[in-house]
């Protein structure tokens, strides 16, 4: 390909004296996208993160950002990258405006503050601009982070959970926000726990485990890799033989079965009425993200036993 | 957030990108930033900065001179009260230098803020200088003040005025460097607590701030000439009076040797990005 990659990893290695945190880590993210990275907890995603913005080095592997490498050439990756931690952290010293000259000032930006300006405006911060750290909600913190890792203008940005311990109300303007800065032209690459908002937002997912990406693919190819549809039954009586292989789910006389096209819903009526087993309830459903990921990691979990 | 969005939020693009002479620029740019945000930081709570330890200087001033004025002549021909005073001008200096650094390291990791010292392009040598020179800075306005309080009391005269500059300077630094080394070693308050009252604390009393080393028996001399801190405190009153226990020449080669490896330690540190980076 052409074109630089806005992040790429090779090869990848963090060890911890006790623990492997990355284990050969290889990825490449492309201008523009919307990446979302997934896992469990100490599944790796902090690290790599870490090890992308210079705050944890790697103890193998190579890692650049806009073709910089964050090590040798860490000044040039690190003016490309705008990360908004995962902590709600502030320094209880300064006011917003402050907090975002000084960022932008150690950016080599000193006289910035029309670009903070926009920056306020677009996060609603302008009632707050003046008022000191520590007397903003958690929400406002939140969105300081934000506006700190802007001022720079990076080209990706990087976003570790940033919803965790969020409201409904500010999570879903904090998606408006990041979904315009994406179509505005940054990268983006998230890391969340919910399922559910990595399938919506984000064009191309990695998933993570124990150190190891174990699946990589653009969302919709994930959630296909599931079959596009998921029958639901309940029924009276055993479930046919044959049907056995497509089963997902099964508690008690419930049965959620696999179904590769929807012109096989029939064939699985056919095996009940021909087994003489009663189907008393149905529901037809599409697999989503939540399914992939539980599946993906249960799979992992059992080549790894 | 709004709905209705104002001008668009573009990166800067290739076309933006900062020419080389403009990097170096910018280079210095961010090191002043963190230097401003440094002294800006004591600054804003200066009453507990720079008002607190200036009162505990001017106290022991007052307690110390008032209890041994009539009875203790450290030096020929000057009275305790104004041999006390550049004792206690430099221990304020040094005590505070030291905390400017660690307290500010160590707060920033605790509440997890260093994180926008460390997401920057600063280099390790920015991040020395800019946490060493304003540790300087507030070590020398509180010995300022210092000086200033207790010149009613007692005003020692000047003798020699450039060492008086020299050995500031000097111990200002060597103990923001040493806060910055304890700042990062620290994952807790209570050890950099223990680093204050079990090092610096000591090292300070005992270094001559209150009595001149000749009046001490011989173990205890030659024990008070292997503390780094007697040289910076007694070349600092040779400044004053003209009169020391050891030549300031030798005061300053230990100080300078000090602040070197305790320079090079701190920047062997921040270059590996020891607990900082992990």
């Amino acid at each position: 390909m052409g074109t630089v990659p806005a992040i790429e990893a090779i090869q990848v290695v963090k060890r911890y004296p006790r623990v492997t945190a990355l284990d050969g880590v290889t990825l490449r993210i492309e201008p523009g996208e919307f990446f979302g990275l997934l896992g469990p907890n100490g599944a790796g995603k902090t690290t790599l993160i870490s090890i992308v913005a210079g705050l944890a080095r790697a103890t193998s592997g190579r890692v650049t950002v806009m073709g910089h490498d964050v090590v040798s050439d860490y000044r040039r990756a690190r003016r490309c990258l705008g990360v908004v931690p995962q902590e709600l952290v502030f320094d209880p010293f300064f006011t917003v405006r402050e907090t975002l000259r000084i960022q932008s000032g150690y950016f080599g930006l000193r006289r910035n503050d029309d670009w903070i300006d926009e920056v306020i405006a677009n996060l609603d911060l302008g009632p707050k601009a003046d008022a000191n750290m520590r007397s903003l909600s958690g929400g406002m913190k939140r969105r300081v982070l934000v506006a700190q890792a802007l001022v720079h203008r990076p080209p990706v940005m990087v976003l570790d959970e940033p919803t965790a311990g969020v409201d409904v109300e500010l999570r879903q303007g904090l998606w408006h926000f990041v979904r315009r800065l994406n179509k505005d032209g940054h990268t983006i690459v998230l890391t969340t726990h919910y399922l559910e908002e990595a399938q919506q937002m984000c064009g191309r997912i990695a998933m993570l485990r124990a150190g190891r990406i174990v699946a990589m693919a653009p969302t919709r190819e994930l959630l296909a890799r599931l079959s596009g549809i998921q029958l639901a039954l309940k029924v009276r009586g055993a479930l046919p033989a044959q049907l056995v292989p497509q089963l997902v789910e099964h508690s008690g006389d419930r049965y959620v079965l696999k179904v590769p096209q929807p012109a096989d819903v029939e064939s699985v009526l056919a095996a009940c009425r021909t087994a003489g087993c009663q189907i008393e309830d149905l529901e037809v459903g599409h697999a989503d993200l939540e399914d992939v990921f539980l599946q993906v990691m249960s799979d992992e979990a059992r080549k790894a036993a | 957030m709004r709905r209705v969005e104002p001008n668009a939020l573009r990166p800067a693009s290739a076309a933006d990108g900062l020419p080389a002479d403009a990097e170096q620029a910018a280079l210095w740019a961010g090191f002043r930033t963190l230097l401003y945000k440094e002294v800006l930081r004591f600054w804003k709570v200066s009453f507990q900065t720079i008002a607190a330890p200036v009162l505990t200087g001017a106290l022991y001033l007052l307690v110390f001179g008032h209890v041994l004025d009539r009875h203790v002549e450290a030096f020929q021909g000057v009275r305790y009260s104004a041999f006390l005073v550049p004792g206690l001008v430099m221990m304020s200096l040094l005590q505070n230098a030291f905390a400017n650094s660690s307290s500010s390291l160590i707060q920033s990791k605790i509440m997890g803020n260093l994180v926008f010292v460390l997401l920057p392009p600063l280099s390790h040598l920015e991040f020395f200088a800019a946490y060493a020179l304003s540790s300087m800075l507030r070590g020398v306005v509180v010995g300022l003040g210092v000086l200033a309080v207790t010149s009613f009391v007692a005003l020692p005269p000047v003798g020699a005025p450039a060492w008086i500059v020299v050995f500031a300077l000097l111990g200002a630094a060597l103990l923001g460097v040493l806060g910055i080394i304890a700042g990062i070693l620290s994952d807790k308050f209570d050890q950099l607590a223990a680093f204050q009252n079990f090092i610096i604390m000591p090292a300070t009393f005992l270094s001559g701030v209150f009595y001149s080393v000749h009046s001490l028996a011989p173990f205890w001399q030659a024990l008070s000439r292997l503390n780094p801190f007697f040289y910076m405190i007694d070349g600092f009153r040779y400044g004053f009076f003209a009169q020391s226990d050891v030549d300031p020449w030798q005061s300053l080669a230990v100080v300078t040797v000090a602040l070197l490896a305790a320079s090079a330690i701190a920047i062997g540190m921040l270059a590996r990005g020891y607990k900082l980076r992990g």
